[in-house]
């Protein structure tokens, strides 16, 4: 009990628990439309745009969520726009608009010392660099974004499911995307300071692969992803603490372990179902 | 004659400025039970979407009657199976509900009643992996059916079924039109299922020929539509398609009939 209580004294460790199991929620619960449309590297790509965007706002002295919460949606829409006109891939306009952004902050960086401290809590997540109101951004955010999956999860689930039939039955699947991406900014940008850029898309994705392992029905998915997600973030905090290692890094480890004892004890089925290896088999 | 629910005049599409329909002239009127059947890559599934208004005509003009409803089941092989769905999951995902309010208790009951319709009301709960090709047809079918279209689409609802399940199909879709449906489908089994139908149009990148099978189905149309020499044998009073063997292309005489 001891364990459990000590770092619960100082107050940057209650926020950067309150913000980490609030994270790992919000990537659990996002992260489930993630894993079904195969976005992994979307997630992944914005994490970086947002190190841009982050290292912009540091040099023009605005706020890091206004500057890098600008950034990373404006990133999500380019990528949604380049890739919607099919005369490249998705994974290629993720590619060229991230990289170019990520590329933007690691010269910003080089060139401006004192924004570097901050930069690196960006890239590799810091329970220091958590404040009141990182906790107060990612419950706002997290509010909103509960609020839009309850009212838009038929269209979610339909757009996800079937783009086509869901367009052909009154779904703006076009509006849902811009949606889901502007989320997932959002989430990114949240989340970012306590999981870190380079591991937030193992967080958008190892919560939910492991719900998916444990269930065939997206309802069921939609409680227990979170779920995951939070018991991840919260028990990587703790083993961040007493190991001293970066909280980010540690909370990744978590949910891989996680995934990977899920992964051990599903039947072939549903190992199948998250490779997506069963989208061409034989017709019954 | 019904109301008519779609016409297409001369309309042309094309996916990145190459043209896949041309100059393309029919209509869907109420009631109707119309097969669209051509080869592989003849445009049928494009002709499908520009009716049901996910593709933009490149040319011509789409009629479409106002609040005109559809439902549209896909092909099969287009079915994300890894998907995390239930057969209950798959059907009301396509009926509009308020927001932050569960389904009202009589669109539970219309699911239930499109279900037990289909006779797969016992499959709520299982996952749309685990069911026959036929029970997975029928949820799709059933997905359509609770919207209450006024006009059923159907993408090669025959396509990549053995020979049972293709007669339960039809036999499905035979039932629902003698209700009162108006449906069109798209198929390239042409003895399997569109000579079965009251109205067949043959389509190469065109319509090639509009009418019943006993008039479309002839050799000289299928060669110009499947663009090889077929031959059309009568078994039972139903015309049946052969390959044509031992006859050049240029034989357009209309060989044994």
């Amino acid at each position: 009990m001891t364990a459990v209580l000590e770092p619960l004294q100082f107050g940057f460790f209650q926020r950067g628990l309150i913000v980490a199991t609030l994270a790992g929620a919000l990537c659990g619960l996002v992260g489930v439309y993630v894993v079904l449309r195969s976005m992994s590297y979307i997630g992944h790509g914005l994490s970086h745009a947002v190190f841009g965007g982050a290292a912009i706002s540091s040099v023009l002295g605005v706020s890091y969520f206004l500057g890098a919460g600008l950034w990373g949606v404006l990133a999500a829409l380019m990528i949604g726009r380049v890739s919607g006109r099919r005369v490249i891939g998705a994974d290629a306009a993720i590619g060229i608009v991230t990289t170019a952004s990520f590329a933007i902050g690691l010269a910003i960086q080089s060139r401006s010392g004192s924004v570097s401290r901050t930069l690196d809590t960006v890239l590799f997540g810091n329970v220091l660099g958590v404040f009141r109101r990182d906790v107060a951004a990612i419950v706002i955010v997290g509010s909103v974004v509960v609020a839009l999956v309850v009212a838009f999860r038929r269209e979610l689930m339909f757009a996800a499911f079937d783009p086509e039939v869901a367009e052909i039955s009154g779904v703006r699947v076009q509006w849902i995307d811009a949606m889901l991406m502007i989320v997932l900014s959002a989430t990114v940008l949240v989340s970012v300071r306590v999981i870190g850029a380079l591991l937030i898309s193992a967080m958008l994705v190892l919560p939910a692969a492991t719900s998916r392992l444990m269930t065939n029905s997206i309802g069921r998915m939609l409680w227990l992803s979170p779920l995951l997600g939070a018991a991840f973030g919260f028990v990587g905090m703790y083993a961040s603490w007493y190991a001293d290692v970066p909280s980010g890094a540690v909370i990744t480890i978590v949910g891989s372990t996680m995934f990977a004892i899920a992964y051990l004890a599903s039947d072939v089925t549903k190992r199948r179902a998250v490779a997506k290896l069963d989208d061409h088999r034989a017709i019954a | 004659m019904g109301e008519t629910l779609v016409r297409f005049e001369h309309v042309g599409c094309s996916y990145g400025g190459v043209p896949v329909i041309d100059d393309v002239n029919f209509g869907v009127t109420e009631h109707d039970f119309v097969g669209i059947v051509g080869p592989s890559g003849s445009g049928k599934t494009t002709v499908l979407r520009a009716l049901v208004g996910t593709l933009d005509a490149s040319y011509g003009q789409i009629h479409r009657r106002p609040r005109l409803r559809f439902g549209f089941v896909p092909q099969v092989e287009a079915v994300d199976w890894s998907f995390p769905a239930t057969v209950r999951d798959v059907v009301t995902m396509s009926i509009e509900r308020p927001r932050f309010r569960r389904l009202d208790p009589t669109l539970v009951t219309r699911i239930d009643g499109v279900l037990d319709r289909l006779g797969i009301g016992g499959l709520s709960d299982r996952h749309i992996r685990d069911l026959s090709g036929g029970q997975q047809q029928r949820v799709f079918l059933a997905r359509a059916l609770v919207r209450e279209p006024d006009l059923l689409v159907l993408d090669e609802p025959a396509g990549g079924v053995d020979v049972a399940t293709r007669h339960e199909i039809l036999h499905l879709l035979a039932d629902l039109h003698l209700a009162g449906m108006s449906i069109v489908l798209t198929t390239h089994d042409i003895n399997g299922l569109a000579a079965h139908l009251p109205r067949l149009v043959c389509f190469n990148r065109t319509v090639v020929a509009d009418g019943p099978p006993e008039q479309v189905l002839h050799p000289y149309v299928l060669e110009r539509t499947y663009g090889a020499p077929m031959d059309v044998l009568q078994h039972g009073g139903m015309p049946v398609v052969l390959e044509s063997r031992g006859h050049g292309p240029h034989r357009l005489d209309g060989g044994a009939s």
